[in-house]
């Protein structure tokens, strides 16, 4: 234990679900607070500073849960933080639980948890406006006599309630000083509630026999170990110490034989406690039938209407986030072009301007391209999930959800994965199973996300022949589209129930909910949402994604030998010198021609003397126009010259016998290969591979018309609907995403998902291809 | 004959009587305040039949039919 003593004391925020802790949090706290993920679990750490201008404290908020009975590493963690067993935040000098006021009963069962665990405790009641509208009488005082602890009354969103719990959180840390309690004196503490004297004499006797086999372990966590059956302490020492399990078994049992069953006995003491303690205070339920929140859920849930409203709902978040985001994106990427000019202009040619604009700010921009989806997505999962929506949306399509494995709250995720991935696999940590989590993230990538539309969209409009079926109703090439974005998906059922069987196991967890009173967001919880994933993706994944572009870019560019490409970028930018003045001029009659906001348009005299003078302009700079014509012909080739040599390259040919049987030539593996940081850029790379520069989009009618036109070394066409097919298939399924492998092995906590991720995706693609490709065969 | 929450009609009132099992489900549904002796209501059913709606406590909370399954009941 550190025992710092000028380290500003740390505190643990704990409570409920739908208690406005994190609206109280961000009050106390600002908006600015520091997150990180806790070391091997997928839990994430946030702290925040309060301060004034003479004391200073660091709250630490733990995930909102419903008890401290933990069934899962993750949820382990709240136990060990409150403990002082994390040794990333160390010993703390108190714990705020947070409580409505609304519902004290229920919400005091977690409270008398963690005051069993021997920390000083200040309890904040939170929603006390509300609670006072629905008859509580009792003062903080009062509350305070009854329960043995600091209580203090708070309504998160008003100012002068928030300065009244930052006044007591000191005086409640400075009552509490020198902090002579911690770990070693809870241990031997017995619970301050009336457990069972058979249930106590066991608990004595586990402590004794763990003891006995070398393990000291504070007696909370000993009681914990005894009543949580299967619970994650006793996974991981039973684990440890498998001649334990035995004796449990029998001090189970032994209990059970006075005549308390195991797992009654936690709650039924706890609460009969409760009772007491807050007795006399019922008050009127916050949620009466024939209130305004009540005649609007029963809409929302409504058999027919509560889908309806459901459905459009996503479509109106899924429309914003693919549509909404992209004017966006691409000011963003034009902003970045400009800037990888400006920049490369300052710089002389050669590989160092080739890593600032190609690699650097090319990376740059694609982390930062992502914000927007990212922006706007959590924008609406904040809002949806603030009001009350998201308990709603989960309840509705919970029995869908199941037939896969998973339950009602992996829908959105999955759901916003169709626009993109990386918001997707962010926004599952909504979903508290770490199972059902780690299935959610492992498939979001195999929803048809926007960067697969350019792909599709290429190869559907050179190779789908353009039929129209029922009189014009149905075409084709729609048709074919719609299988594609629905590929992934449909993949997805088959591998989330077979995750679920195999790395995955076990029971299907409950869904045990609360479905809370529908409120107004609050904005600073909302903005504070929104923030905290921006700033996560950028700073945590962002650096990462860079890098990973970095190296990519060094894979393109190197070992050729750029001077011939330098050497004709230099002549062309002398000839354009030469030639300033007329081509200037040009330009400016070719603009004055077709008129702009400033200038209108010209006469139909004023015309003719225009057209006149820039025949002239265009006899005069006939020459340089060829030149450059064949200048600009020789960079491409050149371009593609040095891609072929360059390690990518190299690499597509090494793997032109694998790729082969999906009917691929080595061009295409070295598409695919250079796509590897992010789909869209097959795009570009078919247009350098087929000389036709770098700035090719997916409905360039040269790059369609390359693409059909190309021809093997013995005169057959390259491209065929097969081939065409197979990549098809192949980009649904590959991983082809940097980005998002990034994020997966952020939000899971370990690059081996990542790996696995890009693993089975890519042997899922490599296979459908090949089938694709070798069934289509047989046709065509 | 014992009836369990899963059977209860939209609007019913019931009291419950016990939590079947001895393990970690057991657990969870009664941390939740559905302890023997607690008054619920039935809210009703999501649209697709499951899971299910009820009061207690003083709030709502959801649970799955094969969750209710476990909770023996007495209609009021």
């Amino acid at each position: 234990m550190s025992l710092a003593v000028d380290r500003v004391p740390h505190l643990a925020v704990v409570g409920n679900p739908n208690t406005g802790k994190s609206t109280l949090f961000s009050a106390l706290t600002g908006i600015f607070t520091r997150t990180g993920n806790f070391p091997g679990v997928t839990v994430e750490m946030k702290l925040g500073r309060l301060k004034t201008s003479t004391r200073e404290a660091v709250l630490v908020d733990l995930p909102g849960t419903y008890s401290l009975a933990a069934r899962s590493a993750d949820e382990r963690v709240t136990v060990d933080v409150l403990l002082g067993l994390r040794p990333e935040i160390g010993s703390l000098a108190g714990a705020l639980c947070i409580v409505d006021g609304t519902n004290l009963e229920r919400n005091l069962y977690l409270f008398s948890q963690v005051r069993d665990l021997g920390l000083p405790v200040l309890l904040i009641v939170n929603m006390i406006d509300r609670a006072e509208k629905a008859g509580i009488a009792i003062t903080a005082l009062e509350l305070s006599q009854r329960l043995g602890v600091p209580v203090v009354f708070c309504n998160a969103h008003d100012q002068s309630s928030v300065a009244l719990v930052q006044k007591s959180i000191f005086d409640f840390i400075e009552q509490n000083q020198p902090a002579a309690h911690g770990t070693d004196l809870a241990a031997q503490q017995a619970s301050n509630f009336d457990f069972p004297p058979a249930f106590e004499t066991a608990v004595n006797e586990l402590q004794g026999l763990l003891l006995a086999h070398g393990r000291k372990m504070p007696r909370p966590l000993v009681s914990r170990l005894l009543m949580d059956i299967d619970g994650q302490i006793e996974q991981t020492e039973v684990q440890r110490r498998p001649e334990l399990s035995p004796h449990l078994q029998r001090l189970r049992e032994q209990v059970s034989a006075a005549g308390y069953r195991i797992s009654g006995i936690e709650p039924r003491v706890r609460y009969a406690a409760i009772r007491k303690a807050i007795a006399g205070l019922e008050i009127r339920p916050v949620r009466q039938a024939g209130q305004f929140s009540e005649k609007l859920d029963g809409w929302l849930t409504h058999s027919v209407f509560g889908l309806l409203i459901f459905i459009f709902m996503m479509f109106v978040v899924f429309q914003l986030l693919y549509r909404g985001a992209e004017p966006v994106m691409v000011l963003m990427e034009t902003a970045f072009g400009s800037l990888q000019d400006l920049v490369g202009g300052m710089m002389p040619r050669g590989p160092l301007r080739s890593l600032v604009t190609q690699g650097i700010i090319a990376g740059v921009g694609g982390v930062l391209v992502f914000l927007p989806q990212i922006v706007l997505l959590f924008l609406f999962l904040a809002i949806l999930e603030d009001c009350g929506y998201m308990a709603r949306a989960a309840f509705l399509m919970d029995r869908l959800m199941t037939k896969v494995g998973l339950s009602g709250k992996s829908f959105v995720p999955l759901m916003s994965s169709f626009a993109c991935a990386i918001p997707g696999v962010m926004a599952t940590r909504v979903i508290e199973n770490r199972k059902d989590r780690m299935v959610t993230i492992l498939v979001a990538p195999l929803m048809s996300c926007s960067a697969r539309l350019p792909v599709y969209s290429l190869l559907i409009g050179a190779f789908i022949p353009g039929v129209s079926f029922l009189g014009g109703w149905v075409d084709l090439r729609s048709l074919v589209l719609l299988a594609f974005l629905s590929l992934g998906a449909i993949v997805a059922i088959p591998v989330a129930w077979i995750l679920k069987k195999t790395i995955f196991p076990g029971e299907t967890p409950p869904f045990v909910m609360e479905l809370p009173p529908y409120k107004w967001p609050s904005i600073k919880t909302v903005f504070q949402r929104v923030y905290d994933r921006a700033a996560a993706f950028v700073v945590r994944a962002g650096t990462l994604i860079l890098l990973t572009s970095i190296v990519i870019w060094g894979l393109g560019y190197f070992p050729g030998d750029h001077t011939r490409e330098n050497a004709i970028l230099a002549e062309m930018e002398e000839t354009r010198q030469i030639f300033e003045d007329p081509l200037q001029r040009r330009e400016n009659l070719q603009q004055q021609l077709v008129g702009s906001d400033d200038a209108p348009h010209p006469s139909p005299v004023e015309s003719a003397s225009f057209e006149n003078e820039l025949n002239s302009l265009n006899q005069q700079l006939k020459e340089y126009d060829a030149l450059m014509e064949q200048l600009e012909g020789e960079f491409i080739a050149t371009q593609g010259q040095l891609q072929e040599n360059s390690f990518l390259g190299m690499a597509g040919h090494w793997i032109e016998p694998i790729v082969r049987p999906l009917g691929w030539d080595w061009r295409i593996g070295v598409g695919v290969l250079a796509s590897f940081p992010a789909r869209e850029v097959i795009i570009a790379t078919l247009g350098v591979i087929y000389n036709l520069g770098e700035g090719m989009e997916a409905e360039s009618p040269q790059l369609r018309d390359a693409l059909i036109n190309s021809r093997n070394p013995d005169g057959s066409p390259v491209f065929t609907i097969p081939v065409a097919l197979s990549i098809m298939v192949f980009f649904a399924l590959c991983a082809q995403c940097m980005a998002t492998l990034v994020v997966v092995a952020q939000e899971s906590g370990s690059w081996k998902w990542a790996v696995f991720t890009f693993v089975y995706m890519t042997a899922l693609a490599y296979v459908g291809a090949l089938i694709t490709f070798q069934v289509a065969s047989l046709w065509w | 004959m014992t009836a369990t929450l899963e059977s209860l009609q939209t609007g019913q009132h019931a009291r419950v009587q016990d939590v079947q099992g001895d393990d970690s489900l057991a657990l969870r549904i009664m941390e939740m305040g559905l302890l023997p002796g607690a008054e619920i209501e039935f809210i009703g059913r999501a649209p697709l039949g499951d899971p299910l709606e009820i009061r207690v406590a003083g709030y709502h909370l959801s649970l799955r039919k094969a969750e209710a399954h476990r909770v023996v009941i007495e209609v009021i």
